[in-house]
């Protein structure tokens, strides 16, 4: 559905984008992560026909977004950083301009500001001048311009910004509902945030991509190898060294927390209750059956056993600095 | 087509959402009435007069008073037109409007189009609301209406002149203040360009008074549409809409 092939970007002497490309599939949510400056908005802006790149092509809806610029817009709806609103129109006034704009057919105009309206939860609005909306109203209506001519493409640059919490989750969730009619791009720097909406993420650091795959992948192949967190029931038994002893396995800690007692006469911890350790082993050996075995077959109570997960944040600040050296020799 | 009147209507329907044609407008009438007032009495004393002498076919309303308030009225509009187009464009590239504009399915031109028709159709009313005046000239008196005509005719297009020579000072700042100043002086100097003629060499004078955009207008004040007058501004709106259209171009491609 969208097609960036080598796109650099270069304002004056300052290169902003190098060399981007990734692909997004027809009713995908792909989520466009990177701090601030490395690069995000200048993408969208390519991807939405706002300013050609210096080199290489984007497509969007089958249409080169510089050759076919009006096909392809008419197939995006885009929420640029910044709502785009008029201060001295009506949310019902600016929404009908858009469609117009948009190109809308002047007989289905009412309905589809209507329901664009409904859709992003704004028709109490409707009647409010846009330069005397809240932030997250603001936020809403601009959102609901994207949708106004139900595109193929949602382009939403940073769509949460300014919510509440509340907001937040039902925006999420809208978006995860228009996923499937549409294909979605959308850039944030909250990563939970990617995590519970995009089915894929790139991450960009310096106008280059760093990463491109599903947050799951992402988080379990940066960890490299595989670590597993264990809890044992074993009085008296010294249960590392057992774990240890396990094929594949190449580091054993532990990772008890100490347990406070709650009352002031509680007895003080003692190792004869669960120990936790997490264990970690070469990539690609599932150890995890090798491991209740031991347990199991010596008589020691199993309490836990699961992957541990890299957060997406650990791998956001694993794979963006892990440029810096690179970056470094390239200077 | 449908695009162009969308954004044209838009541009006025927010002159109007904000005070700014109501101050044009309402200003305009009064400097306006102010010029009328003070021609009409000039005019009124020279035709007594001429009556008490005995002048020949009597007097002119069209020659001694209308063509004057028509030169003065292009006076008020050096200093109006900057407050029209000021805004334009430097106003939506400020509040990040000009990204909606530039990623819907619309063209550079029909967005052009769209805001000097919607600026014209604002200085066509603040016309409109001029002819008021002339409406009480006919009523007591007996002017002919076909200079009248051709004197508002050559009003709508040098205020067009002033129109898309702002659009493009507009095209180029974020600013609004430096826009609105900008325009206003280059008006100026397109004003007053033909004073430097006076002193140097006959075809010097001769381009100089051709590119000013005044020297055009006196034959419409007369009443006479000459159209090598009708050219020379059609000619001047057409470049000031095509140096707009290059200069949102070029910011494109700056970012």
């Amino acid at each position: 559905m969208i097609e960036v092939q080598h796109i650099t970007k270069n304002y004056g002497r300052v290169t902003a984008v190098d060399d981007v490309s990734f692909r997004v599939e027809r009713g995908e949510i792909l989520g466009f992560l990177g701090p601030n400056g490395a690069g995000k908005t200048t993408t969208m802006r390519i991807l939405t026909g706002y300013m050609p790149p210096t080199e290489g092509r984007a497509v969007v809806a089958g249409y080169d977004v510089f050759t076919h610029p009006i096909e392809a817009k008419r197939r995006t709806g885009y929420l640029p950083e910044t709502p785009p609103l008029y201060p001295d129109m009506t949310t019902r006034e600016y929404l009908d301009f858009v469609a117009k704009i948009k190109g809308v057919p002047a007989s289905e105009r009412k309905s589809r500001v209507e329901t664009a309206m409904e859709r992003t939860r704004i028709t109490d609005m409707a009647n409010r001048h846009c330069g005397k909306l809240s932030k997250g109203y603001r936020q809403r209506v601009g959102l609901s311009q994207a949708l106004i001519h139900n595109p193929e493409v949602l382009i939403l640059d940073e769509p949460t910004a300014g919510l509440d919490p509340k907001q937040i989750i039902e925006t999420r969730d809208l978006i995860r509902s228009l996923a499937g009619d549409h294909t979605i791009v959308l850039s944030t720097h909250i990563l939970p945030e990617v995590a519970q909406t995009c089915q894929r993420v790139v991450i960009i650091n310096k106008g280059r991509v760093v990463a491109v795959d599903t947050p799951d992948n992402l988080t379990a192949r940066l960890k490299g190898a595989a670590t597993m967190y264990i809890q044992v029931d074993a009085p008296g038994a010294d249960a590392g060294a057992a774990l240890a002893a396990v094929r594949g396995v190449t580091r054993v800690t532990s990772a008890d927390q100490p347990r406070t007692p709650l009352g002031p006469d509680a007895a003080p911890p003692v190792a004869s209750g669960p120990l936790a350790f997490e264990v970690e082993s070469e990539p690609d050996v599932d150890v995890r059956r090798d491991l209740a075995r031991v347990v199991v077959t010596r008589g020691w109570g199993l309490l836990e056993l699961r992957p541990v997960r890299m957060s997406l944040e650990d791998v956001f600040l694993q794979v963006t600095t892990e440029e810096v050296p690179e970056e470094a020799a390239r200077a | 087509m449908r695009n162009i009147l969308a954004i044209a209507e838009k541009e006025l329907r927010s002159y109007f959402a904000s005070p700014i044609a109501y101050i044009l407008i309402g200003l305009f009438c009064l400097l306006f009435g102010w010029f009328f007032y003070v021609y009409l009495m000039a005019f009124v004393q020279q035709s007594e007069q001429m009556m008490q002498f005995g002048g020949g076919g009597g007097a002119n309303v069209n020659q001694m008073m209308i063509r004057g308030l028509f030169q003065n009225t292009a006076v008020i509009i050096l200093f109006v037109m900057p407050m029209i187009t000021m805004r334009t464009y430097s106003e939506e590239k400020r509040s990040g409007t000009v990204e909606l504009l530039l990623t819907s399915p619309v063209t550079d031109l029909e967005i052009i189009l769209g805001k000097f028709i919607g600026a014209l159709a604002l200085y066509a009313a603040m016309l409109l609301v001029t002819m008021l005046y002339m409406l009480i000239l006919f009523k007591i008196g007996n002017p002919e209406w076909r200079p009248i005509v051709a004197g508002y005719l050559g009003l709508l297009l040098m205020g067009g002149c002033f129109l898309s020579t702002g659009l493009f000072i507009s095209s180029l700042t974020k600013n609004q203040i430096v826009a609105g100043f900008l325009t206003f002086a280059t008006f100026l100097m397109l004003w007053i360009i033909n004073w430097l003629g006076e002193s140097s060499s006959p075809t010097t004078r001769e381009v100089l008074n051709y590119l000013s955009i005044t020297e055009h207008f006196d034959d419409f004040a007369k009443g006479i549409i000459d159209t090598k007058n009708a050219i020379y501004y059609m000619t001047f709106i057409l470049i000031g809409l095509f140096l707009t259209a290059k200069s949102v171009d070029s910011e494109r491609w700056r970012g």
